[in-house]
């Protein structure tokens, strides 16, 4: 069948949340915080996949949800005890369900492969007689089940049909005599129409249903053109092995009676007058309601609550400028007016952002598969699931990521062997972590493991012409080499991180979004990769500069200091390079328009004011801007989407006076003047983590 | 006035699939996320015909079948169940609580059609 | 599952024709948000001639392209007789500095004639095609590859 895309996109994204739900329910299980409804959510999560999956033809993921939700059954039913072995190939079954919803959205078939060999741990856990439900996934009798009506009388219209009632229970003895039910009532449904009941009110527990031990009986109605005998000819070669009891039915009666017995004892169980809730006491916590928007409208609101801040920024400078007095109240409305216009505004962000932790479940995942096929023992620690980064960024770091965990367990964390005879615990750690910090989102990836092989790096880069045989380079000019195309990073390329993407890719990525990299590692002790990302709409306490006639905002997070300086804190060196002495330290000045290709060479220092930052990889250094004037909060607008990273810019945003300034970042500012290697800093980590997304 | 059928799965993709069969074939159609929801929907809307899921949070489909059946003005009402299974137990467990019959997710929008005009008389 | 059907390229028959270089060009009437008249852009830093900054239009910030320098006619010197065409191609807002917006022109999409195979003098790359008007011809402007890559404000 088909349907619109609109409907698969929506079955992928409820697959999305389902698999979340697996994962925690998982969780719980494995940190033994499960309740009773645990597994019950479990079997839900895999059974409404199945679900979806069907109605899109999604046939792999069909099957082996079938199978994953059969040994949840049994779980949930008692009859299999969970152990790690369990747990094991639970949280296996459930990786490789979330691969095939990945392959089904993306219309490929990569997990296929691995169906088998998970499929048969499953079954290791399905009695013989549950694996031959599985196995028959063509159910009903071979005729049309939804045709059947139970509490619909059949009237017959047609003169000469007649409806007959046929009671049909089998003894156990029938199968092993080789008779298939299903093809006699083949045969009823050739001469009418066959209506089926089965009894099954002698069976015990429902999952232990097989052939082998058939306790049912069938209540058939046949509407029919036969006579009895013909009927009973249906049945000739079994009689001996069932009860059969044929009754002609008047055209008043109902097809069935609801045979009494099992009526009258689900009445009692369930008594008929209490309300329903208070019936089913396990009813769970209703789950959190939430309201599906177009994520266009949501774009639409974000940019109307921007203008509103800018619209609000102006009217207060206006109010300035006027100096209108200040007890008019005006500045006080004015006030409360900012405060709900901030307030809406973080509203209003806090929908398109999500927290991290679906991510983060996926590269646990990530980290299962890696390490069962490195054969290396790696633990996952996350922290920060719970930052919230804007959706669309989540979207775009997912590949990026997968390939940094994966390079952390095949090339950072080293074999058990090696690991014990270093001293270090058999298995290894990676620390997976999000924070928020001075306006921008940090995910690092760290490993203890052997940190990178520098030597090997540069011989790489060497031999493949990326740097000159006698280059000489620092630790940290090493380790970008990474960056660059064209490096492989392992020599032999593995099955795992290879894959024909190299961390250039991954930075591209990155960078794409606005993005950095950056690498720490130390040998023996293990590396750190990180990412630092810009928020798409946040706000930034800024201070405003004046650089080459243009308005410009630095994070006031990055400024450590303001400095006027004299010409006794100036030290030229050479004729264009010049120092700032601070305290005993001498730090370099980058002045900001040069650096932007504003300005052909720096004005004379003294007359400018300078800002002490930080950046990593860097330590301190001034930046000079022209002039300083106020401090205040601004919206930040992404440049990404259409200018790719430009250097010494994060992002821009628009003023009380609705001009447009950019914002400086001043660990890439000094960037632009170094052709060549760049190193690819981090945000320094000085100043409070701005209250921007996170608020 | 038309047929009213009100859907109950926990599944959206299988809501959103039965709202476009069902409003296409002209019934009315109106859906619940749970069993519990269902039941509420069930006294507000009095449809003509019901569909539900089997295994959903709060309440199940056996549960909504039981409230149906026992705890409301139209107890007779026709209810489908939907259900994924190939184990005939579980449909006839259905049958059992009171469901009127079946339909198989898949489902053909045909069958469904089918069944749904077959059980309300539509 | 079949995947939605791709939006055909249909090329609707209005369009809108302006000056650059003393020379007709246009655009699908549809592609164009709004027409503005200049002012001026926040320049970005390490971008290439043709981009003359970015502006605020309406809380978001986009790029403003030379028009004339993009397709090889030397850089305009803007002032206020100069307007700026906002376009949008996708999610991606462009605006355009360009001499004059002349009329609209109504055009039979079956009129427009393919992009000429001659030579490889930058404006080709920027056009679809023309259509004759009058005595004249106006080009129909390429807007995904006044975007393309190329356009990318900073080469790295």
């Amino acid at each position: 069948m088909s349907a619109p895309n609109t409907i698969r996109d929506t079955f992928f994204e409820e697959c999305d949340e389902l698999l979340e739900a697996l994962t925690d329910g998982l969780s719980e299980l494995e940190d033994g915080t499960a309740t009773d409804d645990t597994v019950h959510a479990i079997f839900r999560a895999v059974h409404s996949i199945k679900g979806g999956a069907g109605a899109f033809s999604m046939d792999a993921i069909v099957a082996f949800a079938h199978a994953f939700e059969t040994v949840l059954d049994l779980l949930r039913e008692g009859k299999i005890v969970l152990d790690s072995g369990l747990l094991a190939v639970l949280q296996h079954s459930s990786d490789h369900l979330n691969n095939l919803v990945e392959d089904g959205r993306s219309g490929t078939n990569r997990a296929d492969s691995g169906t088998t060999s998970i499929l048969a741990s499953l079954e290791t856990y399905l009695g013989d007689t549950v694996k031959a439900g599985i196995d028959d996934q063509s159910d009903d009798f071979g005729f049309e089940a939804i045709t059947f009506s139970l509490d619909e009388p059949i009237v017959t219209e047609e003169p000469g049909r007649t409806t007959f009632e046929i009671e049909f229970t089998p003894t156990a003895d029938l199968l092993k005599n080789g008779h298939e039910p299903e093809l006699l009532l083949d045969a009823l449904a050739d001469l009418g129409t066959v209506s089926v009941r089965v009894e099954t009110a002698s069976v015990p527990d429902l999952r232990k249903l097989d052939w082998q031990n058939l306790y049912l009986s069938w209540h058939l109605a046949l509407e029919t053109t036969a006579d009895e005998d013909q009927i009973r000819e249906v049945f000739e070669f079994v009689e001996d092995l069932c009860d059969l009891d044929i009754a002609e039915l008047t055209k008043e009666s109902a097809v069935f009676d609801i045979p009494t017995d099992a009526d009258a004892d689900l009445e009692t169980d369930d008594t008929d007058t209490l309300p329903v809730q208070e019936t089913k006491p396990r009813a769970a916590a209703p789950a959190k309601k939430t309201l599906r928007v177009d994520l266009d409208r949501v774009d639409r609101l974000v940019n109307v609550v921007g203008e509103l801040i800018i619209n609000q920024a102006r009217i207060s400078q206006l109010i300035d400028e006027a100096e209108i007095s200040s007890s008019s109240g005006l500045p006080s409305e004015l006030e409360a007016y900012q405060n709900l216009a901030r307030e809406i505004q973080e509203g209003v962000m806090s929908i398109r952002a999500q927290p991290i932790k679906p991510l983060f479940q996926r590269m646990s995942r990530v980290v299962r598969e890696t390490m069962m096929a490195s054969n290396k023992k790696v633990r996952l620690l996350t922290d920060g699931e719970g930052t919230e980064i804007d959706k669309t960024v989540i979207e775009r770091i997912a590949d990026p990521l997968t390939h940094m965990i994966r390079n952390a367990v095949d090339h950072g964390i080293e074999p058990s062997e090696k690991r014990v005879a270093a001293g270090k615990d058999a298995t290894g750690n990676i620390r997976l972590t999000a924070t928020h910090r001075s306006g921008h989102v940090i995910i690092s990836i760290s490993d203890d493991g052997a940190g990178l092989n520098r030597a090997k790096i540069l011989e790489t880069a060497m031999s493949k012409g990326l740097v000159p045989q006698d280059a000489e380079l620092s630790n940290s000019e090493i380790d970008n080499l990474l960056f660059l195309p064209g490096f492989s990073t392992a020599v032999e390329v593995s099955d795992l991180s290879g894959r024909g993407v190299g961390m250039d890719v991954v930075k591209n990525a990155i960078t794409s979004l606005g993005g950095r990299m950056s690498i720490t590692s130390a040998p023996g002790k293990g590396s750190t990769f990180s990412i630092v990302l810009p928020l798409t709409l946040a706000v930034l306490d800024g201070m405003i500069v004046q650089v080459a006639d243009q308005t410009m905002v630095i994070p006031i997070s990055s400024v450590l200091e303001t400095i006027r300086p004299t010409v006794r804190d100036l030290d030229a060196i050479g004729t264009k390079n010049w120092m700032l002495r601070i305290r005993g330290l001498n730090v370099p000045i980058f002045d900001v328009a040069t650096q932007l290709g504003l300005r052909a060479q720096p004005i004379d220092y003294k007359d400018q004011v300078l800002l002490l930052v930080e950046a990593e990889g860097l330590g301190q250094f001034a930046l000079a801007v022209d002039d300083l004037s106020d401090q205040r909060q601004v919206v930040i607008k992404g440049l990404d989407g259409n200018y790719g990273a430009i250097p010494g810019i994060s992002a821009a945003t628009i003023l009380g006076d609705g001009k447009i300034a950019l914002i400086l970042d001043p660990d890439t500012l000094t960037m632009s003047a170094k052709p060549g290697v760049h190193s690819p800093h981090m945000t320094t980590p000085k100043g409070e983590a701005l209250h921007a997304a996170s608020a | 006035m038309k047929t009213k059928v009100l859907a109950i799965d926990d599944s959206r993709t299988i809501r959103d699939l039965l709202r476009m069969s069902i409003e296409a074939a002209g019934f009315e159609f109106f859906d619940a996320v749970d069993g519990v929801d269902g039941i509420a929907r069930y006294n507000e809307v009095k449809p003509d015909v019901v569909i539900t899921d089997i295994n959903m949070p709060n309440l199940d489909g056996f549960g909504v079948i039981d409230g149906i059946r026992t705890g409301t003005e139209n107890q007779n009402v026709p209810i489908l169940v939907l259900t994924t299974e190939s184990a005939v137990t579980l449909k006839k467990r259905a049958r059992e609580a009171g469901a009127t019959g079946w339909i198989v997710k898949p489902f053909e929008d045909e069958s469904l059609i089918t069944v749904l005009k077959r059980v309300a008389g539509a | 599952m079949q995947q939605a059907l791709e939006q055909p390229d249909v090329i609707g028959s209005e369009f809108v024709s302006f000056f650059v270089g003393d020379q007709s060009f246009c655009l699908e009437i549809s592609q164009i948000r709004e027409i503005r008249r200049w002012s001026p852009a926040t320049v970005l830093p390490h971008a290439p001639d043709y981009v003359l900054g970015v502006i605020n239009l309406r809380g978001s910030v986009i790029p403003v392209f030379d028009l004339s320098a993009r397709l090889g006619f030397g850089k305009l010197t803007p002032d206020e007789r100069n307007v700026i065409i906002i376009a949008a191609i996708g999610d991606q807002m462009i605006g355009m500095l360009v001499d004059s917006v002349s009329e609209i022109l109504s055009l039979d999409p079956d009129a427009i004639q393919p992009r000429p195979n001659i030579g490889d003098e930058e404006v080709i790359s920027y056009i679809q095609g023309f259509a004759s008007v009058d005595d004249d011809i106006t080009r129909l402007i390429d807007l995904e590859a006044i975007l393309s890559p190329s356009s990318k404000l900073v080469a790295e």
